[in-house]
């Protein structure tokens, strides 16, 4: 196991080299918001808020997925990125309807926390007001898509943890929306094993147990870090 | 040449309107119009959301009567799941309810109205509020501002907020009061109490000097609607629906929340984004019907307390029939803010209010269902038509304030016949029009579901459109 020494906001640390740069932050106590992030499913680098300057590279890298080298000086606290996370957050608000007030995520949402973590009081868009559906033909859950922010973690848990496979995209760009089956409403895809992973691991009020009411909804991921902890390591510890 | 004169907006209301006044020839008061003149579209907009979350959004309707949009829709809700939610969760929204009750009336009374009983009508604009009320009579404005506070927090006790506590939901509420909640709210019962009578005292000790107010602001027969309780007990939560005429004789009665329509009509005129619910059996405009505090003492037969019974039936005294004078919803408030407290002071002895058994879980077992309560202004409808899975696909909100439209432009037309003459306005009898409206405590963002400021602009037109005089207030 070879280790790598480099500095991130100025502080020396040594990280395994199979580790990216949010791993080691993380490890070091220096937090890299993150949105499509999940721990036990892959990292797919798609929604840039862990965007981080590294010395001599010209563009901004993804601290999800660039790996740590010898000698690496990244910096994850500079205006520029300070602008860009926050241009994100608010790009995310345009995208889609995020109505907090109503929401059943309100006050425990990932997107929520996010925008007042960048400091973002109002989105500088135009908001695209699309029209999105409700689907709460399942019975135990609902999918609200005027609250997804499409980051996939939903289609990673279903597949790598549960591996079922019913969530997946359709389409492209702000078209894109997340299907179950071969397009069919959720309560008829027959893949589901109506686990609820998927909602545990939704970051907003777009996936929810069905009958939620305004601010209800509290997810608890730790229960997908448990099973991938006891999957892989046999360990069956929280 | 005959002109308009146009009030906009009113003030000291909630939410935004306009009055205009159309004068003759002969510069008298032709007549007169209260028009609600913005829309929300809740109606419209609630359309593919699931049942559950409309006490979240309807609450949203308005910062001052939350409590009875989270109540009705969850009454709404309740009919969809087919379910009779427990005791423990009845006496629960019933406290919420009775502690909007308080809050919202005092509001109206010290907040709103009592500048106009205790600054003067003509006094000036800039002071006659609640601001010059804390100059003139600090004690009393101090005991106003924390009977409201009583009531507010009751609310936040129960729902964690004071305003929208997304508390009620389908099949019951979310959890019991807590010892520490009865604690505060026993410890603080008897100065709310000494407020209330107080109020009620000075009210009744004023009704001598109101004698002019009392016979020309909205004084005519009308019908009048609220909940009544089995026995025809005042009722501001369950029960069943009761018309009464002006005579005080009962035309309907123990109507179920789902047969609403059987009775009550709607209809539209193009000046106004308010409908004009009716009395079905007499028609429109005949059927125009009265609710809130006036019509709940009015169609109730007694109260369940003795203090609230001996305040009702002293009320009732002042006619042989029904009370019809409109300017006494302010002292019906301040009876029912006794009534309120006297239920508070039951309900928080009942060990029923700790119990955490309060909600019942269901699916969708009906595809429409209608909740009614009784707002601090009056009888509240939400009906909701669902699909199978339990999105909306019919919204249809009755809300207080519309009920007393007609009532209201009555009010205006009367009021205005009396007080406004010739072609300059003067400031005191725009007030006087004005105070018409506000004895209705009306919720035009509710109503309508609007928003709105509320400075003031008051337009003398000729016949031909053009404008004669203008007086602005902000």
């Amino acid at each position: 196991m070879a280790v790598k020494t480099l500095t991130i906001d100025g502080k020396a640390i040594s990280a395994r080299e199979e580790q990216t740069i949010l791993q080691a932050a993380r490890e070091n106590g220096i937090t890299i918001p993150t949105l499509c992030q999940l721990n036990g499913t892959s990292n797919i680098g798609a929604c840039r808020l862990c965007l981080v300057e590294v010395a001599g590279v010209p563009k901004l890298l993804p601290a999800c997925v660039t790996l740590v080298g010898e000698g690496m000086q990244v910096s994850t606290d500079s205006e520029k990125i300070h602008e860009y996370r926050k241009m994100i957050v608010e790009l995310l608000f345009a995208e889609r309807n995020h109505v907090c007030a109503a929401c059943v995520e309100n006050g425990h949402c990932e997107l929520q926390d996010l925008a007042i973590s960048v400091g973002m009081d109002h989105s500088r868009y135009d908001y695209m007001n699309p029209k999105c559906a409700v689907d709460i033909t399942h019975k135990r859950y609902g999918i609200d898509h005027n609250r997804c922010v499409l980051c996939g973690r939903c289609v990673r848990v279903c597949d790598e943890i549960e591996g079922a496979h019913t969530w997946d995209f359709q389409g492209r760009g702000a078209n894109t929306r997340t299907i179950s089956d071969m397009f069919v409403p959720w309560g008829q895809a027959v893949s589901c094993t109506s686990c609820g992973k998927c909602v545990q691991a939704c970051p907003t009020g777009a996936i929810f147990r069905r009958g939620s009411t305004v601010a209800e909804m509290q997810k608890d991921r730790t229960r997908l870090d448990f099973i991938v902890t006891a999957r892989e390591k046999k360990q069956w510890i929280a | 040449m005959s002109q308009r004169i146009v009030i906009d907006p009113v003030t000291r209301i909630e939410g935004h309107a306009k009055i205009s006044i159309q004068l003759d020839d002969q510069g008298q008061v032709e007549g007169a119009r209260f028009h609600v003149t913005e829309f929300r579209g809740f109606e419209k907009f609630c359309l593919g959301r699931p049942f559950w979350e409309m006490p979240g959004i309807t609450a949203r309707i308005c910062g001052i009567c939350p409590i009875s949009h989270i109540l009705g829709s969850a009454k709404a809700g309740d009919a969809i799941l087919a379910v009779k939610v427990s005791e423990q969760a009845n006496k629960l929204r019933r406290l919420m309810n009775l502690g909007q009750y308080v809050q919202s009336h005092a509001l109206s009374f010290f907040h709103l109205s009592a500048p106009d009983f205790l600054l003067g009508w003509d006094s000036d604009p800039a002071s006659r509020n609640v601001f010059g009320l804390i100059k003139a009579n600090p004690d009393l404005a101090r005991k106003g501002i924390r009977l409201r506070q009583f009531g507010q927090e009751i609310i936040s006790l129960l729902g964690g907020s004071k305003i929208h506590p997304a508390w009620a939901v389908p099949g019951g509420v979310r959890g019991p009061l807590t010892t520490e909640g009865i604690d505060w709210i026993k410890d603080r019962l008897p100065e709310a109490n000494e407020t209330a009578e107080l109020a009620l005292t000075l009210f009744k000790g004023m009704m001598g000097k109101f004698k002019a107010e009392t016979q020309i602001f909205g004084n005519f027969p009308s019908l009048f609607m609220s909940l009544v309780g089995p026995d025809g007990e005042w009722e501001h939560h369950d029960g069943g629906l009761r018309f009464v005429d002006a005579a005080g004789n009962i035309l309907a009665d123990h109507v179920a929340a789902a047969d609403y329509q059987t009775v009550i009509g709607e209809a539209v005129e193009p000046w106004s984004y308010l409908k004009f619910p009716y009395f079905k059996l007499m028609g429109y405009p005949a059927g125009g019907y009265r609710v809130g505090p006036l019509a709940r003492l009015n169609c109730a037969e007694h109260m369940q307390t003795p203090r609230a019974e001996r305040e009702l039936q002293e009320f009732k005294s002042l006619s042989s029939g029904s009370v019809n004078n409109t300017f006494l919803y302010h002292y019906a408030r301040l009876v029912e803010i006794i009534a309120a407290l006297d239920a508070i002071e039951r309900l928080v002895d009942d060990p029923d209010i700790l119990s955490d058994m309060v909600r019942a879980d269901a699916g969708v077992n009906n595809l429409r269902g209608v909740g009614i309560t009784e707002a601090p202004r009056g009888t509240l409808f939400h009906d909701y038509t669902v699909n199978r899975d339990g999105l909306l696909e019919h919204v249809n909100l009755i809300v207080s304030t519309g009920q007393n439209n007609l009532a209201m432009n009555r009010t205006v037309e009367q009021i205005a016949k009396h007080y406004v003459h010739g072609e300059k306005i003067e400031e005191g009898m725009l007030n006087r029009v004005e105070a018409g409206i506000r004895c209705y405590d009306p919720c035009l963002s509710c109503s309508t579901h609007a928003i709105g400021q509320m400075p003031m602009e008051v337009s003398l037109l000729a016949a031909n459109g053009s404008v004669l005089d203008t007086v602005a207030r902000g």
